[in-house]
């Protein structure tokens, strides 16, 4: 009892401080950002890690800065007013951190001139106060490909993939690549969820690809529970989006970490020095948006292959899409040496040979 | 010793329209003291739950779009809950509703004129009640239980969707991602006052309000849902039918449901997408409930759900607490109806070994 009622105390005090810090100070002084998360900052993926983001500004510019956070906010009818109240509450710039989220941050931009709008992963900017950005998560996915095919027995790995949507199809393309520049006849299993966090639903999948004989899983899911999974059953797997070494210490090779905070903290910069302008990123390992857990639970040559790639990567030596590529049903898509366009990338919505599974339509 | 409900002989007229109000300040001193243990000074905490989101226009406008679909589909709930059938599948009568009234501005996306609002309005209508049909005619002709038909139907309806805007129905020029093309500006419903966005689906929530009240008050059809809900031994020696009733009450229901649907997409979403509702469908079955089954109490309990959300946004804000208190709210505020509502009907007699005894012997 005298432990449960510290405890109720000590998170008490802990709410003051939080509550009471933002008061203190002059509010007027200070810029304001805000985030609208999609799920809860406790999932230890997505939402996650736009908060680290978040804390991340809070540690760069302390007292200079205010931040907001909204969470478990829905795509829809619910979005729009969650960025217009943050829009009306004095935030200078507001990050929405969803896909859903692109049609109400456009109709909010339009009626807050003033305030500045930053849309993860969407294409539309109907006014020059909305920015879009987004991260080359398929460059890890390269990687992680590559080492699947040198450590797995079978041949056959499980990807749990959450909708059929480029950002995803490019994901399950690129790691096919990387593991058939290692072993030509590897093979990849899909399983689709349609969610985005549901350790239900996601541990469920990574059962069904262990029972159908993959010994290696990586998800494109948020919850850790496919990394569980498979630490119980003796298999290895990739994390996905935050380092989920914690979750499984002899089963996680690598993670790729969405490494939101430079990008941040140079937004929320160039507001305020007033140089903020509208502009469309997509920057990968180049600018340290995305990152590669530690290599762990593999033999030194694999884990020198890995950092290999990664650095070519990171220099732009070498690119996941590089030809020759077949698609799926055969024809060819990239000719020897020829890279990829933006646009076939953006819109992606057909598999490279190997791939197990036919893209939902 | 024992806790035992006993029914009170008769119970106080003045106390039952009471109840809902002393379960509002019951959940209000709660939420003080919930407030209190974490830190924050409750009236600071209540204030911004409360009383912000109604101190601002654009506030009331986000209030109204909120509650109107809660107001719709609850008005309809309550009309089926009377008559004794358990409808818990609006949510997926909701989408069918949103499904069916998108045909319009998703195939024919160069119709206009001033016929097609309406007319997406009424196809919503048919969608819903025409899933809303299914549980019903499962139950008048082969005794299923529509509580588990109805309730399995939402999730038929939620992947019938998601199939749709992946599918046959996604945007052309949408980059593959799962969503239909945006409604053109006639098939949109417009914004009632130039203050905010709140659209005509309020509107519709208040016409319906007014006719079911009327319905349920003033009419033979309104009286023989209650008849057959209350006693259907009583209706049958009356004339009425049983499944006729069961199965007016499901369309009803499912009509609103639909209607709620279609208004929430052409009004606020404006284009169909995988989730279109965060499960009003569901939220809905509590606003009917705690609205007392009654149009114009459903009209009330809608307000004060709504008012929940958006209370919790706002303190998310201001006072920097989780998401899940808003939860805790709602919570609260429906186990004291219950409670009220209970202690109204029934006193609390603790009983020892004796007591037991007593009444094991009779």
């Amino acid at each position: 009892m005298k432990k449960t009622l510290a405890l109720v105390a000590g998170m008490a005090a802990g709410l003051v401080a939080a509550a009471g810090a933002p008061a203190l100070a002059d509010s007027h002084a200070k810029t304001k950002a805000c985030f609208v998360y999609v799920g809860p900052i406790g999932d230890f993926g997505w939402s996650y890690q736009h908060h680290q983001g978040l804390l991340a500004v809070e540690a760069e510019f302390g007292d200079k800065v205010e931040t907001a956070y909204l969470e478990s906010v829905p795509e829809g009818a619910d979005a729009e007013r969650a960025v217009e109240r943050f829009a009306r509450s004095g935030c200078n710039i507001v990050f929405t951190t969803s896909f859903g989220y692109m049609d109400a941050t456009n109709k909010v931009a339009a009626k807050f001139p003033d305030v500045m709008f930053e849309h993860a992963t969407g294409y539309k900017r109907e006014s020059d106060n909305v920015s879009t950005y987004s991260s080359k998560f398929f460059e890890g996915r390269y990687i992680q490909g590559q080492i699947a095919a040198k450590l797995s027995k079978t041949g056959v790995a499980g990807y749990i993939a959450s909708f059929p949507i480029p950002e995803v199809v490019r994901g399950i393309n690129s790691f096919i690549l990387g593991a058939q520049s290692i072993n030509p006849d590897f093979k990849l299993k899909v399983v689709w969820v349609n969610t985005w966090f549901d350790p239900g639903k996601e541990s469920d999948a990574a059962k069904t690809l262990i029972d159908q004989g993959v010994d290696i899983v990586t998800q494109h899911t948020d919850s850790t529970a496919p990394m569980q999974v498979a630490a119980e059953r003796g298999i290895m797997a990739f994390g996905q989006a935050s380092d989920m070494y914690r979750f499984g210490e002899k089963t996680q090779l690598t993670a790729i970490i969405d490494d939101w905070a430079p990008y941040y903290i140079e937004r929320v910069n160039a507001v305020m020095d007033g140089t903020w302008e509208s502009q469309d990123v997509w920057h990968g390992m180049d600018h340290g948006s995305v990152a590669m857990a530690p290599y762990t639970n593999m033999p030194d040559d694999v884990k020198a292959l890995a950092e290999e790639t990664e650095a070519k990567i990171k220099s732009g030596e070498f690119t996941p899409f590089t030809g020759p590529i077949t698609k799926q049903d055969g024809s060819q898509w990239l000719a020897d040496g020829e890279t990829a366009d933006i646009g076939t990338l953006l819109g992606m919505n057909f598999y490279v040979q190997g791939v197990d599974d036919t893209l939902p339509n | 010793m024992f806790i035992e409900l006993e029914r009170r002989p008769a119970h106080s007229t003045l106390y039952s329209a009471l109840s809902p109000f002393i379960a509002l300040i019951l959940t209000l001193v709660a939420g003080a003291i919930l407030f209190a243990v974490m830190g924050i000074n409750p009236a600071k905490g209540l204030y911004s739950f409360f009383i912000e989101p109604l101190t601002e226009v654009w506030s009331l406008h986000e209030l109204a779009i909120k509650a109107a679909p809660l107001i719709l589909i609850a008005t309809g709930l309550s009309i089926c809950f009377l008559s004794s059938n358990w409808n818990i599948g609006a949510e997926g009568q909701f989408i069918l509703g949103a499904i069916f009234g998108s045909i319009l501005p998703v195939l024919f996306h160069e119709q206009v004129g001033i016929w097609v609002l309406p007319a997406m309005m009424i196809m919503g209508m048919i969608g819903g009640a025409l899933w809303a049909l299914i549980p019903a005619l499962l139950k008048t002709r082969f005794g299923a239980n529509e509580i588990l038909t109805s309730l399995m139907l939402v999730y038929v309806a939620e992947l019938f969707l998601d199939w749709l805007v992946r599918g046959a129905w996604r945007n052309p020029e949408g980059f593959n991602f799962p969503e239909t093309r945006s409604f053109s500006p006639g098939q949109i419903l417009p914004e009632v006052l130039d203050s905010g966005r709140a659209h005509y689906g309020a509107v519709l929530a208040i016409v319906a309000v007014l006719i079911a009240w009327f319905m349920m008050a003033k009419t033979i059809r309104g009286f023989e849902v209650k008849v057959i809900g209350q006693a259907p031994k009583a209706g049958q020696f009356a004339g009425f039918d049983a499944k006729r009733v069961t199965i007016v009450a499901f369309m009803i229901s499912g009509a609103l449901a639909g209607l709620a649907g279609i208004a929430e997409v052409s009004g606020a979403i404006q284009q169909l997408r995988p989730t279109i509702s965060p499960g009003y469908g569901f939220t809905a079955i509590i606003v009917a409930f705690l609205g007392r089954l009654n149009p114009v109490g459903v009209f009330a309990a809608g307000l004060v759900l709504a008012l929940s959300f958006l209370g919790s946004e706002a303190a998310q804000i201001s006072l920097g607490v989780s998401d899940k208190l808003g939860r805790v709210f709602q919570g609260m505020l429906l186990f004291f109806v219950l409670a009220c509502d209970t202690l109204i009907h029934y006193r609390i007699r603790i009983t020892g070994w004796a007591g037991r005894a007593r009444t094991g012997e009779t």
